[in-house]
């Protein structure tokens, strides 16, 4: 296990200098002067030509940059006077987080309880529809769910508000909206992998045991069904990710994505790069965190690996 | 008893063996290619998503060619009109035909769906064959370089590139292909590594041919089907990251219009006109659920372990 873990860590390690490494390499690919455009003021520029040392060598401007990154600064917004993008994150970080949260926790719950029913009742009518909302949920684009939504139940039918996030009411749509490509991953998963553990010798001798049919389902059914869906768990958090960038602009959340996207826009190099520092350490570690606990929940994984 | 026997006797002559009617074959033989392709008609739900790909990719060829407006034209005394025999699907908030824009955006996106996926599946395959069947030492470092790789998060890479580059529809492309090709290399690699330990090729090697027709004879008909079906499900997803960056405003630069754009333009009059974004999104939806279909469709006929079990 100790070795597994060691690899793992390893490898996260070597990935996040890698990310950072080609994020300092792009900056200084980008045609022209990066750091130019009627918006820079002196001010800013200042701050930007310090934090990034373009007045010193290659390497010394590497290894000054990664000393700020080892401390944990970003780097400064080129749109907002004087904002660090630290700053930018630790307001904007908690909306996303929150948001986040409650999409996985919408999506995985519902997931796994649609994946169960479908697999209880299969080739009956509940089992097609779940397999339906399985399949219009992977066709369907986040931001395209977003819309729809938005304009179903926020203008057609006024039951909840369209924008902002100020309170539970605010937060439904959203978290619907970024999870429901999630709930279908997690319930097409978690049918197959029910209707797998069906047909195991196990399930046959708790039968002939004579234990009830719940008892059956919930103790030894669902309990070894439900370990795949740990392993997307990974997936789940980038793909919830990717759903809040354009979910928080559409209903004007004030998150991080909604920052990324702008900046992206406002062609805010910095707070550009700066996020995507912040965001690709932040998936990495999350991917980390799920293989060790995967590597925890089945042995056959981390026995694979140090093969 | 006897007399039975006796009786049966006569009745019965010896014909003797009849050797070339015993070895003939009676039905035609099917090659893989040719079974897979008969099970994929039976398929009803896959054989009706591949019509619905057919003529969406015809009209995207075609009707761009001879619509009488241009996808770009902008007129401005025809803004935000509702569908109508003019124009089919409306028009935007600058006048703009939505039919020419939809089929044109099919064009682009399908475009860069099937081009990305095509070069992904060909890259992948050629970096995880090599790193399969070579093994030993060039496998280790690949395997490597592919572990670190796969860590970084598609998007974030996808989202660099295209900030680097530009946006435009090659810069599109590169940004797909840049991660995308990974996946293919790590299933293809585990594919040929399977493949390489069995009898078939161990007796092809003693036998003495040589690597290059081991590699194109033997290896490369059994993996093709798996490649195929991956390259088939690229599609959709790589649609799927085109129109959410041209929706976050990193895709396709305009006038050029992709599904994406439609999409994004669309939302912004989602009040008013909500057509403007729900004639795209159908297109989308219905474009990637047809694909998902096919895909599944084709993973179920070309797998081998599935042959002839109907």
């Amino acid at each position: 296990m100790a070795k597994y873990i060691l690899k793992r860590v390893l490898i996260s390690v070597v990935t996040l200098w890698v990310l950072v490494t080609v994020v300092f390499i792009l900056v200084r690919c980008m045609p022209g002067e990066p750091f130019q455009g009627e918006k820079m003021t002196p001010e800013i520029k200042a701050n930007l030509e310090a934090y990034y040392g373009f007045d010193k060598s290659l390497p010394e401007q590497y290894i000054m940059y990664i000393r700020n990154l080892l401390k944990g600064d970003f780097g400064y917004s080129m749109k907002y006077l004087n904002q660090s993008v630290n700053k930018i994150i630790a307001q904007s970080f908690p909306y996303s987080f929150d948001l986040g949260i409650r999409a996985i926790v919408f999506s995985v719950s519902f997931g796994i309880i649609f994946g169960i029913i479908a697999a209880l009742n299969r080739g009956k009518r509940l089992d097609y529809l779940c397999v339906i909302i399985a399949i219009l949920g992977t066709s369907i684009p986040d931001f395209i769910m977003g819309a729809i939504l938005q304009y179903l139940f926020g203008i057609r039918w006024g039951l909840l508000p369209v924008a902002q996030y100020l309170g539970f009411k605010y937060t439904i749509l959203p978290s619907v909206g970024v999870g429901f490509y999630t709930l279908a991953m997690v319930s097409r998963l978690m049918r197959a992998s029910m209707l797998e553990v069906v047909g195991q010798d196990y399930i046959k001798t708790a039968r002939s045991k004579g234990l009830s049919k719940a008892g059956i389902v919930c103790r030894h059914q669902i309990r070894n069904a439900i370990t795949p869906v740990v392993t997307v768990l990974g997936p789940v958090v980038a793909s919830v990710l990717c759903g809040t960038f354009v979910i928080e602009s559409i209903f004007a959340i004030p998150g991080m994505g909604k920052y990324y996207v702008e900046s992206v826009q406002n062609l805010d190099y910095s707070l550009v790069l700066g996020m995507t520092v912040f965001y690709g350490s932040f998936l990495i570690l999350a991917n980390l965190v799920v293989d060790i606990l995967y590597g925890i929940i089945d042995p056959r994984i981390r026995l694979q690996e140090s093969r | 008893m006897a007399e039975l026997m006796h009786e049966k006797n006569d009745d019965f002559e010896i014909v003797g063996k009849n050797v070339t009617q015993m070895e003939s074959i009676t039905r035609p033989s099917l090659s893989y290619w040719k079974d897979a392709w008969r099970r994929l008609m039976l398929n009803k739900i896959a054989f009706a998503s591949m019509i619905l790909i057919g003529i969406y990719i015809l009209l995207a060829v075609f009707v761009p060619l001879f619509s009488k407006y241009g996808y770009a034209d902008v007129d401005s005394d025809k803004m935000n009109l509702f569908v109508s025999s003019q124009h089919w699907f409306g028009t935007d908030s600058i006048g703009r035909d939505l039919w020419v824009r939809v089929w044109r955006g099919a064009r682009v996106s399908l475009g860069i769906g099937f081009l990305s996926a095509v070069l992904n599946a060909v890259i992948g395959s050629l970096v995880g064959g090599a790193s399969g069947f070579y093994g030993g030492k060039t496998d280790m470092i690949i395997m490597r370089v592919i572990d670190v790789l796969y860590g970084i998060p598609t998007l974030i890479v996808t989202i660099l590139v295209m900030v680097v580059l530009g946006s435009g529809i090659n810069s599109l492309i590169i940004a797909l292909v840049v991660v995308g090709w990974i996946g293919t290399a790590r299933f293809v690699r585990g594919e040929v590594m399977r493949l390489k330990d069995s009898d078939f090729i161990s007796a092809a090697k003693i036998l003495g041919v040589k690597n290059f027709q081991i590699i194109v004879r033997h290896i490369l008909p059994n993996v093709l089907g798996l490649i195929i079906t991956n390259l088939m499900m690229a599609v959709p997803s790589a649609i799927f990251r085109e129109a959410f960056l041209s929706y976050i405003g990193l895709g396709i630069a305009p006038p050029e219009c992709s599904w994406g754009i439609l999409a994004k333009e669309g939302a912004k009059m989602l009040r008013v006109y909500p057509y403007q974004l729900f004639i795209p999104a159908f297109f989308i939806c219905s474009t990637m659920l047809a694909m998902n279909l096919f895909g599944d469709g084709l993973r179920d006929a070309l797998d081998p372990k599935l042959r002839g079990t109907e």
